[in-house]
């Protein structure tokens, strides 16, 4: 194993988010804040409980997951697909690391400022909710197999990209409106029937409702379908993943 | 001398259908520096890319210090750096960060002073603190070899490294080259200029089509290559050339107005001054001179006729 290839990728992702503090930290915060006032303070105030949780707490979980998701996949995209685009790629393609070491160096990083970004938001929603936390070690378990597995997604978006435009488009087009009515801001009780049975085959609703039964022990779903559907898009993504270095699919051709 | 690299039918055809490399076979020697000249398009980017790992190859095999670069790849990458023809570098990163962090892709560890070494010898530890978009074009290209280095390889690729590089850099650049050869590295440059082969290399071989056509002793190579033309242009039309300038390689041209000597620049003697001699004896006057040397396109193009 090339451990000093998996830290170089490692320090030198991490660095780009030092440079980019505004972009990386501070904007996602601020868009969680105002989430936080907009649905929690302004909204929340006129919605009763949600199974016995005020409203403003019941979104903390889903407004955790949103940035952890976006931010992971971005994060993740950005990192491979930059190096194609300026072609300093040439460099990673040339050294002696193999598929595993490069995934570890970019996913880790760009898992690693997700979970950051994650804590920030969990502190920030401190400010405005009160905060509980019934299993902090599933709920810790969670955030990270969210987060590696949204960058690993990330890292094929990136791969796959081959311009800015389809760098955003799954992201913009498939992933946000998934957590938007993946149970984020609501319960799938709340919805009729036939709405509850669409949103059954919302993916990112398994991982809400995980994420928020690990605050609250509330769920949409049980806690042992979440896990079994992160794990199955977590491996999911490694097959591609393993894929893509085996044929150099968009990255040796 | 002991073989480095040994590149046995290597070809590569991609998913578009063109084919860059038709079966090209070649010896590199531990220790030489081998040009590969070729036009735009002759298959040398892709044949270098083969062997550092960025291009799959279709077929073929390539032995690095005795070793495949597919099933042996961290060995073999290991030995190699390489200097890209692009000046494709980060732009927010600081010089000294991203050398050190070639460092690391490559496996070693952390080791500032011989980075320290390395940006002294390239002129660039002034700069070590700056971001690599301050840099002009000239240390830029430096930079990537600091790069290719930082992992002290015994194989340097280097992909035109002086294209678009003035003639000051240029030969500073050949400097470079040289020290690095002194220091028992061995060197794959390719070039469009033949006097930069000329100036380095201990070896040539030409590619086009992606073939390589012919590998020769630069000694050998340039005195094919040396042919040069003296062109005249005469003041009265000559109509047939008189017998005592046979034995000068001469050709009138079509409207006898022109004379073409050609003539070796590799020779002893080039035989100007004889010729002007004659000329001047038979009443041959002229109202201008011009010398001129085949370009490398049509060298090229004479090599490929050749090896049909």
């Amino acid at each position: 194993m090339n451990w000093y290839a998996i830290k170089a990728i490692y320090h030198f992702e991490m660095a780009r988010t030092r440079r980019t503090l505004m972009q990386s930290i501070f904007a996602p915060v601020i868009s969680t804040s105002l989430y936080f006032v907009v649905f929690g303070a302004a909204i929340g105030g006129r919605i009763q409980q949600v199974d016995g949780v005020s409203y403003g707490a019941f979104i903390v979980p889903g407004l955790i997951m949103l940035s952890l998701l976006t931010n992971s996949i971005s994060n993740a995209s950005f990192g491979i697909y930059f190096p194609k685009f300026t072609g300093t790629i040439y460099e990673l393609l040339s050294a002696p690391v193999s598929m595993i070491e490069v995934v570890m160096g970019y996913v880790g990083a760009a898992a690693s400022k997700s979970l950051i970004l994650g804590a920030i938001i969990l502190a920030t929603a401190g400010l405005f909710v009160p905060l509980e936390i019934a299993h902090p070690f599933i709920m810790l378990f969670f955030l990270v197999l969210t987060a590696v597995s949204f960058s690993l997604f990330g890292f094929i978006i990136g791969v796959w990209a081959d311009n800015f435009e389809k760098l955003q488009l799954i992201p913009l087009l498939i992933v946000t409106p998934l957590v938007f009515l993946g149970g984020s801001f609501y319960s799938a009780n709340m919805l009729s029937p036939f709405w509850q049975t669409v949103t059954m085959f919302n993916p990112v609703l398994y991982l809400v409702s995980g994420f928020r039964w690990s605050f609250y022990e509330i769920a949409d779903v049980s806690i042992g379908v979440s896990l079994a559907m992160i794990l199955l898009f977590l491996a999911s993504c490694m097959a591609v993943v393993w894929w893509i270095f085996k044929t150099g699919y968009h990255i040796k051709n | 001398m002991q073989t480095i690299v040994s590149i046995r039918n290597l070809s590569k055809t991609y998913a578009g259908g063109f084919q860059a490399l038709k079966k090209v076979s070649l010896d590199i020697q531990r220790g030489e520096i081998i040009a590969l000249l070729g036009p735009n398009g002759a298959g040398k980017t892709t044949l270098i890319s083969i062997i550092c790992g960025i291009v799959n190859p279709s077929e073929g095999e390539v032995l690095v210090d005795g070793k495949d670069i597919i099933k042996d790849f961290r060995a073999t990458r290991s030995l190699i750096g390489l200097v890209p023809q692009e000046l494709t570098t980060e732009s927010f990163e600081t010089v000294f960060g991203t050398v050190s962090f070639s460092r690391g892709l490559f496996g070693k560890a952390p080791n500032p002073a011989y980075i320290e070494k390395i940006l002294k010898d390239l002129s660039l530890w002034d700069k070590r603190d700056n971001r690599i978009r301050t840099l002009s074009g000239g240390m830029k290209r430096r930079l990537l070899i600091a790069k290719a280095l930082s992992h002290e390889p015994s194989i340097l690729f280097l992909d035109e490294p002086t294209a678009g590089v003035d003639v000051e850099l240029r030969k500073d650049m050949w400097k470079v080259v040289s020290a690095l050869r002194e220091s028992g590295v061995t060197i794959i440059l390719t070039t469009h200029y033949i006097e930069e082969a000329e100036a380095i290399a201990d070896r040539i071989g030409v590619m086009t089509k992606g073939e390589l056509i012919l590998v020769e002793d630069k000694a050998a190579l340039m005195h094919k290559l040396g042919k040069k033309q003296l062109i005249l242009d005469l003041k009265h039309k000559l109509e047939t050339l008189p017998a005592t300038l046979n034995e000068h390689d001469l050709h009138v041209s079509g409207d006898g107005l022109q004379l073409t000597y050609t003539y070796d620049t590799q020779g002893e003697r080039t035989g100007i001054t004889t010729l002007l001699d004659d000329l001047r004896r038979e009443g041959i006057g002229f109202r201008d001179l011009q010398t001129k040397q085949s370009s490398l396109e049509e060298i090229f193009v004479k090599l490929v006729e050749e090896s049909r």
